[in-house]
């Protein structure tokens, strides 16, 4: 059988938006029709991804369901995954159902709009991390812009506005740039074509300039010290599904583009570079930990500590070492499921008391014992605790980042025990301490919620004691990448010598 | 006889417009004729319409390949067959639009569709233009029209003071091209494009390029490009909407379209000299229209930074002066006129107690009482700010994407960078749209009105999914003036 698999995942979502969009009125009915369109069109999307990991073949690091189709005359639509696109693609498609079920009963107002937002959203992520060709990830990638821009403006908390522009300009900026670089490698190369320029060797100069514009992009995405400064308002008003997919999603573009683009396309500017960006990521993991040892609103904490944990990501990719990059990719599949968890978390109080505020809460495990569990979960796994997810992501990264640059690494383990104080002082603010008089009422987590936990908890401990199953599923792409890079460099460094 | 018949065959490729001409005479003389009512300046008004879709059904009948007709002075080539049905679509979009407006406001006037004809003439005569007199012919036509239909209007002090305004600075800006057409003629003595490319072949005396200054001064003026924008804002403001539909829309486009041809049919030896104007014209049109607009209250004087801020990227493909360049023009053009006609039929439909009215403020909430309507305009909005996958994105990849190789960095960089804050405003008016809380609703649509909305947004947001016609077209377009 010879079906566009790829294609129906990244399209399926769009189809089920469409659907919605037919959908007249706007009553119960009309908002229990496009919340279940959405729920199984998202469901029936991770399925058929859960398909094309079991076709995958983990030993191969060449680019596998491979479509490609005339385009634009200079780009063509040329999608594939392989392994290091692979889980982001499973994350994505597994975390919209999440999603939805989460903005079940939160969302009430322009449900048809938002379930269509959110199924836009995840045809252009998944086809962000799917694309091929330069041209065609870029449509995906700053086409994301729309719906997000949407979804925190319209269901966005009281300075939704502010957070939205500084959201969309941001981001939009830094992007501007890289599409220039685009062009530049176009001239360059002949071709926008992904394989064929993972393969073809830039000169210098422009190595530097594009490696530049790239890193304008997805710094900012990512992001990292010191153009983070969008996320914490971004997630702050954004509803709590909206924060999931910020988190747990587009902020691993940025980490996905350093691993797809600037590593294998700018070999030796990565390599002049690197110490720019430890110094960056060292700065992110130790600033953003303080600075979130300070909030008082849990989300923005959250915010700040993915700041802090990105910082991880980067150090570990730039790091160049199988270790240090398998743990970045780690990294930010781990982080998406808990960071994600986390916003979830902070929803579930949200929904009942609707305040952020961390000296509000106090006690909750006297009345929810079960919230108190999970979120104890997903804290340690945000600390890093041996067993859960955090640990293998941070640990593979130091341990990567160790072995070319060893002050990095061990400044940067500092962070590790800036994490564990905040997350601990967060969680014992809320959870123990004396019930509040105000949250006597407080319920616990529902059948629905703990319907939408489960899945996360079982990954977080699943992927903490057997993290083979995601390193494999990548290994053999990462091996490619980096035995490409090292001749790249060791290349460059003899023609620096024949020159002298 | 047989020789008759060669010569009658021979003007074939002018038949566009000698029948658009001769159409045009026609409907004045039945409006003039028939006993005036609404009704029947209704009834002239939309056969313009039909006329336009006539001499656009001609021209796509015409045989291919390139014509040179009155000694070299008109010639109808691929380039000049793709502007001429981009002014045609303009035109007819913008009478499309005026037809519903022209009503509900009591101005039926036989005399409006005629004169949008009879400046859609100048156009096409002003693209198809191979010396200066012919291009000063056809410039002439097109404006002395506009100049009237922006004054249409005839008891709205507005309306007038933006005739005149238009009037009184067009007429400043055309003698100074007809200066510069003189200084050329003298230094180089021809007028046609072929031989002026010929003379300046080996570089040209400071005569020459004075003349080419003056040259520009007149096309930037027509283009509204800084520093000869600013009647744009005024005129489009005081102009019946309809009108600046129309002034947004195809004079823009057989403004672009002579610029380039005379640039490049002409200039080709001194690329050096004009380049560094086209890029500082490019520079500041793109810096003005994206922070000048940023204070606007008005949603037609904001279309006019925005149409300002448009040229300006428009001609960063000029400014490349290369086949891929020039193409990048013509698809920028094309997806233009596609998002402004949008764009101002929602603008001629932002009608409240029977009023229309004009500021951005007016459209709050818009995407609760009007869903459609605003989901289009939001569309349009973000592919006027070039946010990918909308249309606008690929307009400004292909102009970007010429200065690239051509090296032009700084023009790149600075491009984008506006096109960024260009964004905010366009954000604005989505923000009011979709974040505030509606005001009083609008009337219903009018159905006219819905179905070029209808079109142009679905151009706009479709267009990513089969771009290769008009890629193709423009590329053969852009390839037959070299």
């Amino acid at each position: 059988m010879n079906w566009p698999i790829l294609s129906v995942v990244t399209f399926l979502p769009l189809l089920g938006a469409l659907f919605i969009s037919l959908v007249r009125g706007n009553d119960e009915l009309a908002k229990g029709t496009a919340r279940w369109v959405a729920m199984w069109t998202t469901l029936v999307t991770f399925a058929i991804s859960l398909v094309m990991v079991a076709r995958f073949d983990p030993t191969s690091p060449e680019f596998q369901f491979v479509e490609k189709h005339p385009w634009l005359g200079i780009a063509s639509y040329h999608m594939g995954v392989d392994g290091i696109s692979l889980p982001f693609v499973i994350l994505t498609s597994g975390l919209m159902p999440i999603c939805i079920l989460a903005s079940w009963t939160s969302i009430q107002k322009r449900v048809k709009e938002y379930m269509i937002a959110f199924l836009v959203l995840e045809t252009l992520m998944v086809g962000t991390f799917s694309a091929l060709d330069l041209v065609l990830f870029y449509l995906f990638f700053e086409g994301g812009l729309i719906p997000m821009f949407l979804i925190i403006g319209v269901w966005g908390g009281p300075r939704r506005v502010y957070a939205s522009f500084k959201f969309f300009l941001y981001t939009l900026l830094g992007s501007v740039l890289m599409l220039l670089a685009i062009m530049a490698m176009y001239w360059d190369a002949g071709t926008t074509d992904i394989v064929t320029l993972l393969r073809h060797g830039f000169p210098l100069g422009l190595q530097k300039w594009a490696w530049l514009a790239f890193f304008a992009s997805f710094a900012v995405k990512m992001p990292m010290w010191p153009v983070h400064t969008w996320l914490p308002d971004a997630h702050v008003e954004a509803p709590t599904a909206g924060s999931v997919i910020l988190a747990a999603i587009l902020l691993k573009m940025g980490g996905y583009g350093f691993l797809r683009f600037s590593l294998p396309m700018f070999p030796s500017a990565s390599h002049d570079f690197a110490p720019l960006i430890f110094t960056l990521s060292v700065v992110a993991i130790i600033y953003t930990s303080l600075v979130a040892l300070m909030q008082e609103d849990v989300k923005k904490l959250i915010a700040y500590s993915s700041v802090a944990h990105m910082g991880f990501v980067t150090m570990g990719i730039f790091a160049a070492t199988t270790q240090g990059v398998a743990g970045g990719i780690f990294q930010m599949i781990s982080h998406g499921i808990v960071s994600g968890a986390l916003f979830l978390c902070v929803g579930v109080v949200y929904d009942r008391m609707h305040t952020r505020e961390i000296a509000f809460y106090g006690g909750l495990v006297n009345r929810m014992p079960l919230y108190a569990a999970v979120f104890m979960v997903f804290t340690l796994a945000n600390i890093g605790l041996p067993g859960t997810s955090g640990f293998v992501g941070e640990f593979l990264s130091l341990i990567g980042t160790f072995k070319t640059n060893n002050a990095v690494a061990t400044l940067a383990t500092i962070g590790v025990i800036l994490s564990a104080a905040y997350a601990l002082w967060l969680y014992r603010k809320m959870i123990f301490g004396n019930l509040k008089p105000a949250l006597a009422g407080i319920k616990d987590i529902g059948w629905r919620e703990s319907l939408i936990f489960a899945p996360l908890v079982a990954l977080t401990i699943l992927l903490g004691v057997a993290p083979k199953s995601v390193l494999d599923m990548s290994a053999a792409s990462v091996a490619q990448l980096l035995d490409n890079y090292q001749h790249a460099i060791a290349a460059a460094k003899t023609a620096a010598l024949m020159v002298q | 006889m047989m020789n008759s018949l060669t010569q009658i065959q021979a003007l074939l490729p002018i038949l566009p417009e000698i029948v658009l001409a001769s159409g045009a005479m026609l409907l004045l003389m039945v409006g003039v004729s028939i006993p005036w009512s609404e009704r029947s300046s209704a009834i002239v008004n939309s056969w313009c319409i039909a006329m336009l879709v006539l001499v656009a059904g001609i021209l796509l009948w015409l045989p291919a390949g390139r014509y040179e007709l009155f000694g070299g002075s008109f010639v109808l080539d691929d380039y000049a067959r793709f502007l001429k049905l981009l002014t045609l679509i303009g035109s007819a979009g913008a009478l499309t639009l005026s037809l519903d407006y022209l009503q509900v406001e009591k101005q039926q006037k036989f005399e409006y569709g005629p004169l949008f004809l009879l400046a859609t003439l100048g156009m096409m005569l002003l693209i198809s233009a191979a010396d200066l007199i012919a291009l000063y012919l056809g410039l002439e036509l097109m404006s002395l029209a506009l100049y009237v239909v922006a004054a249409s209007d005839r008891d709205s002090v507005r309306s007038t003071e933006a005739g005149l305004k238009y009037f009184v600075l067009g007429a400043l800006s055309s003698g100074m091209l007809l200066y510069g057409a003189s200084l050329i003629y003298g230094f180089t003595g021809t007028i046609s494009f072929v031989g002026i490319a010929k003379a300046t072949a080996q570089g040209a005396n400071i005569g020459l390029v004075f003349g080419l200054v003056f040259l520009f001064v007149g096309f930037c003026f027509k283009i509204s490009a800084v520093p000869f924008h600013m009647w744009t804002p005024d005129v489009y403001e005081g102009a019946p909407t309809p009108v600046t539909a129309f002034f947004a829309a195809a004079p823009k486009v057989a403004g672009i379209a002579i610029f380039v041809r005379a640039t490049v049919a002409a200039f080709p030896g001194i690329i050096h000299e004009w380049q560094q104007i086209v890029v500082f014209v490019s520079i500041a049109s793109m810096v003005l229209g994206a922070f000048a607009a940023i204070g606007q209250r008005n949603i037609k004087r904001l279309m006019a930074y925005s149409s300002i801020g448009h040229m300006g990227y428009a001609l960063v493909g000029l400014a490349a002066g290369t086949p891929e360049g020039v193409q990048g023009v013509l698809v920028y053009m094309s997806i233009y006129v596609a998002m402004t006609l949008g764009t101002f039929a929602v603008i001629l439909s932002m009608r409240r107690d029977g009023k229309l009215v004009e500021t951005i403020a007016d459209l709050a909430g818009l995407s609760r009482t009007h869903p459609t309507m605003a989901f289009f305009l939001a569309m349009l909005l973000f592919s006027l700010a070039g946010i990918p996958p909308l249309a606008g994105f690929f307009a400004k990849f292909y102009v970007f994407l010429a200065a690239i190789k051509a090296g032009l960095f700084v023009l790149a960089v600075i491009g984008v960078l506006t096109s960024v804050v260009g964004a905010y405003y366009y954000l604005t008016i989505v923000k009011i749209m979709y974040f505030d809380e509606p005001v009083k609703s609008f009337q219903n649509m009018p159905g006219l009105l819905r179905v070029v909305l209808c079109i142009a947004g679905l151009i706009n947001i479709l267009f990513f999914v089969y771009p290769a016609p008009l890629l193709v077209a423009a590329t053969a377009a852009a390839k037959s003036l070299f």
